[in-house]
């Protein structure tokens, strides 16, 4: 069953094609949204969403990704690699510069991931620990020379996983006091303005951007609004230009959808394609038994929960690897809804109707309501679940001290398995006080051994038939349970042009945006 | 004189009970499950122990309890409140930036329900018998039984998607770049909106206790008197009856008044006023104990400061009371 979201995404994707290429028009200031407020500024040293969203205008990195996730060249031109995958050469743009002035250099890019993001920054740490030295050949040339081949090192150049950031002004600082925190310093096509806290952070365009009339904007204004129905009517009132993803509840989408000028995509999303799980504890209880997480998953009407709280959108996940996710085995056998199947399993291991934990995600109503979906369809095949509503500090923590039986949670997928989904599984992820590690504690040797090798192996050929085999371990496991991949759509009016042009959408997007008015 | 001394003793006072306010938050805070290090690695998406190590350690949350209590109240022995671990910006300073606006609106609420309450609430004393005065207490008790946010969100509903005739949210319109008069008026336009929604909870309080405390000094002996001395009805109702019917009101504009930093949350959420209140959900919500502390302690002397005030009031209403009795 499709939804008439879904019809009018679809249908706007032919027109979009379609369409004949017009003219850029020059100026035009965007109102949007920023939520919820964002703690600070500085990529890198901040990795939180809403600083993605709002300075990933302001920063750039060495690449884009586009919404297949193929690179394109930002402070990079191009690149290559060495044949034994080891080397990676990139060559720099020589037209770039800071927002104060000064000129960009391979030495900065030599300071951020050497120096700024070693220090601060865990999703770039991640990568860097497969880097055994970076070096400036020259003024605008870099090399990376790993210590083996990794594969998905040529993904994690996004401007908000590893931000080039600014040598002359961090290099012997105290990073974190550093006094231009408040006024963030980048190469992108937008300048920080002001921001008044509680009201609006406002971006002027970057007049001597070295891309050739860009940005064509004259700014953003990035309105903060705590309330979602408020929002909602903020759209609805006029005086918001553009929804980013997740800034409007699930059910208010429908109504703003079809108001008149109204445009709506679910592109913009690639790079992160956030996939909603439910943490089974493979510890204590009727979880650790693989037979009880395999009933949950037969228990589970996912294309009611896509349906009906998600707009038809997103994807049913087949297993562990999402859609967006390199090298997805769409051999396995799939979890559909059975309830029978469910109860089977469970008398088989002979559960005997102990109570289970349901920790809902604290993100707002969808979440409530999907978390009482499930809560619904486990009751309906005789598992006795209570939901245990906490804030988001009590969800933290109870997660970080496996403290719950199940638990709803969404992670991002970075593009690449080795980057979004292996943590979620490797063994020697298990460590107390994080909830985004291998939270359920699944261990399995086999699974450790394909993952890590297939991080490393070389080339793609190598790695693609390790991740198939390592796919049917964990469907046969079921570490954890594989809700949705979330469909989040931006929701703009449609006389905003070329709004989304790359894999993460607005994050980077109003570079290229122009207004048709 | 008099009052010289009353004020000096409360004040000494007030220092007390402030001191045991913040140990009490103190302890309060630390009960709450989750520690701001790991909210903001979990907004984060991804961590490693080293990122929260650092944060926790920057953050002097790796301390013992007690050494984090004294470095805490020996910084505000001298007015320093530290700094917002989310928000790397001293706590002082986010909050005097969102005082003025939130004064702005609790001001501007206290008074109109002050206002209007006691008129309203004289009017239908007066009319006690008549349709009119029925329909104002009627007004009064469902003001006071709506929620405020539903308040909030039909008055956006009707005035700001409907009619179109005011900002749905906001202190001033973003990018119109007004200043001087226009900025003014700007913000008055932005103001009617929360500052009424506001307004009407304690205005019907008002409405309900003046009418009745009216009614109540009417009964009274020296009214009778006064009637009997031919004043006329008007100033009888002026200078015997409201008057005499002021020390309740008083005591709830205290505490209204008491009230006006930190109890504006809703109405400043729903209509994105950027207040204190906003403030101290956002803080609470993060675990940001500083900023948290430093709201709490801004709020409890608000509360003394107040309570002072309106026992100085009392004595301008009513010369009878004095000190110590």
């Amino acid at each position: 069953m499709k939804t008439p979201l879904a019809i009018t995404i679809a249908a706007a994707a032919l027109t979009a094609t379609s369409a004949v290429a017009e003219e850029p028009r020059e100026g035009g200031v965007i109102d949007t949204i920023i939520q919820p407020e964002p703690p600070g500024l500085v990529l890198g040293m901040i990795q939180n969403a809403p600083t993605r969203t709002v300075a990933g205008n302001i920063y750039e990195g060495l690449l884009r990704y586009t919404t297949d996730l193929e690179p394109m060249p930002q402070l990079a031109e191009s690149w290559e690699v060495s044949d034994d995958g080891r080397t990676w050469t990139f060559h720099l743009r020589d037209d770039v510069s800071w927002h104060d002035g000064e000129h960009f250099t391979a030495e900065d890019v030599v300071f951020s991931a050497d120096v700024f993001h070693r220090e601060l920054n865990p999703s770039a740490r991640a990568v860097l620990q497969h880097v055994e030295s970076i070096e400036a050949i020259d003024d605008y040339t870099v090399a990376f020379t790993l210590k083996e081949p990794f594969g998905p090192f040529l993904i994690s150049f996004e401007a908000g996983t590893f931000t080039m950031v600014p040598k002359h002004i961090y290099e012997g600082t105290e990073f974190r006091d550093n006094e231009a925190n408040n006024h963030p310093i980048g190469t992108g096509p937008f300048e920080f303005e002001k921001w008044d806290r509680g009201t609006v952070i406002q971006l002027v365009k970057n007049e001597d951007y070295y891309e050739e009339d860009l940005p064509y904007l004259d700014g953003i204004n990035w309105h903060i609004i705590p309330d979602g129905a408020s929002r909602a009517v903020a759209y609805e009132n006029g005086t918001i230009d553009v929804l980013p993803y997740g800034t409007v509840e699930n059910f208010d989408i429908p109504r703003l959808t079809e108001m008149d000028n109204t445009c709506v995509t679910d592109h913009g999303n690639e790079y992160f394609s956030p996939f909603a799980m439910l943490w089974m504890n493979n510890r204590e209880g009727p979880t650790a038994d693989k037979r009880f997480r395999q009933a949950v998953m037969y228990a589970m009407d996912r294309e009611f929960a896509r349906n009906v709280l998600w707009n038809g959108l997103g994807t049913v996940p087949l297993g562990a690897f999402g859609s967006n996710a390199k090298f997805q085995n769409e051999d396995l056998a799939p979890f559909d809804h059975d309830p029978d199947r469910a109860r089977e399993l469970l008398d088989e291991m002979g559960y005997d109707g102990e109570e289970v934990r349901l920790l809902p995600l604290p993100y707002g109503e969808t979440w409530t309501r999907w978390a009482e979906a499930v809560q619904q369809n486990l009751k309906e095949v005789g598992i006795n679940v209570r939901t245990e509503a906490t804030d988001v500090g009590g969800w933290n923590q109870r997660l970080g001290d496996w403290d719950y039986d199940l638990a709803f949670t969404y992670l991002y997928q970075y593009g690449d398995p080795a980057l979004g989904i292996s943590r979620t599984y490797l063994s020697s992820n298990i460590e107390k006080g994080s909830p985004w590690n291998n939270v359920e504690g699944y261990e399995n040797p086999k699974v450790d051994e394909l993952f890590n090798q297939a991080a490393t192996a070389h080339p793609e050929a190598k790695r693609e038939a390790l991740y198939q085999e390592v796919q049917e371990i964990l469907q046969e496991d079921v570490p954890v349970g594989w809700l949705l991949e979330l469909g989040f759509p931006t929701i703009y009016r449609c006389d905003v042009k070329n709004l989304v042009t790359s894999g993460v959408g607005v994050n980077d997007g109003f570079k290229d945006a122009w207004l048709d008015k | 004189m008099l009052y010289a001394r009353l004020i000096a003793s409360r004040l000494f006072k007030a220092v007390i009970v402030l001191f045991l306010i913040i140990i009490f938050n103190f302890f309060l805070i630390q009960m709450a499950p989750g520690d701001p290090a790991a909210i903001m690695a979990g907004e984060a998406g991804a961590t490693d122990a080293e990122f929260l190590r650092q944060l926790t350690e920057r953050f002097g949350l790796d301390q013992p309890l007690h050494v984090q209590l004294w470095r805490y109240v020996s910084g505000v022995a001298m007015l320093d409140f530290g700094f917002s671990y989310r928000q790397q910006v001293p706590v002082l300073d986010l909050i005097l930036e969102r005082l003025p606006a939130t004064l702005l609106l609790t001001g501007t609420a206290f008074v109109l329900s002050l206002v209007l309450g006691i008129v309203a609430g004289s009017l239908a004393a007066a009319r006690v018998k008549k349709p009119s005065g029925s329909l104002i207490m009627a007004l009064a008790l469902v003001f006071y039984a709506t929620p405020l946010f539903w308040v909030a969100l039909m008055a956006v509903v009707l005035f700001s998607v409907y009619l179109d005739w005011l900002p749905a949210y906001g202190m001033y319109t973003v990018g119109a770049g007004h200043t001087g008069l226009a900025m003014a008026l700007d913000v008055g336009k932005h103001l009617i909106l929360p500052a009424t929604t506001l307004a009407l909870f304690f205005m019907a309080i008002y409405t309900r206790m003046t009418r009745a405390s009216m009614l109540e000094a009417a009964q009274q002996d020296y009214v009778k008197t006064a009637r009997a001395k031919g004043l006329a009805p008007r100033v009888i109702q002026r200078r015997h009856v409201l008057r005499n019917a002021l020390l309740p009101i008083i005591t709830l504009a205290g505490l209204q008044a008491g009230q006006m930093v930190g109890g504006a949350i809703l109405t400043e959420t729903v209509f994105a006023w950027p207040g204190i209140g906003r403030l101290m959900y956002e803080a609470l919500q993060q675990r940001d104990y500083n900023l948290l502390l430093g709201i709490f302690f801004f709020s409890a002397a608000l509360v003394i400061v107040f309570n002072i005030v309106t026992d100085l009031v009392y004595r301008l209403a009513d010369p009878r009371i004095k000190e110590g009795s």
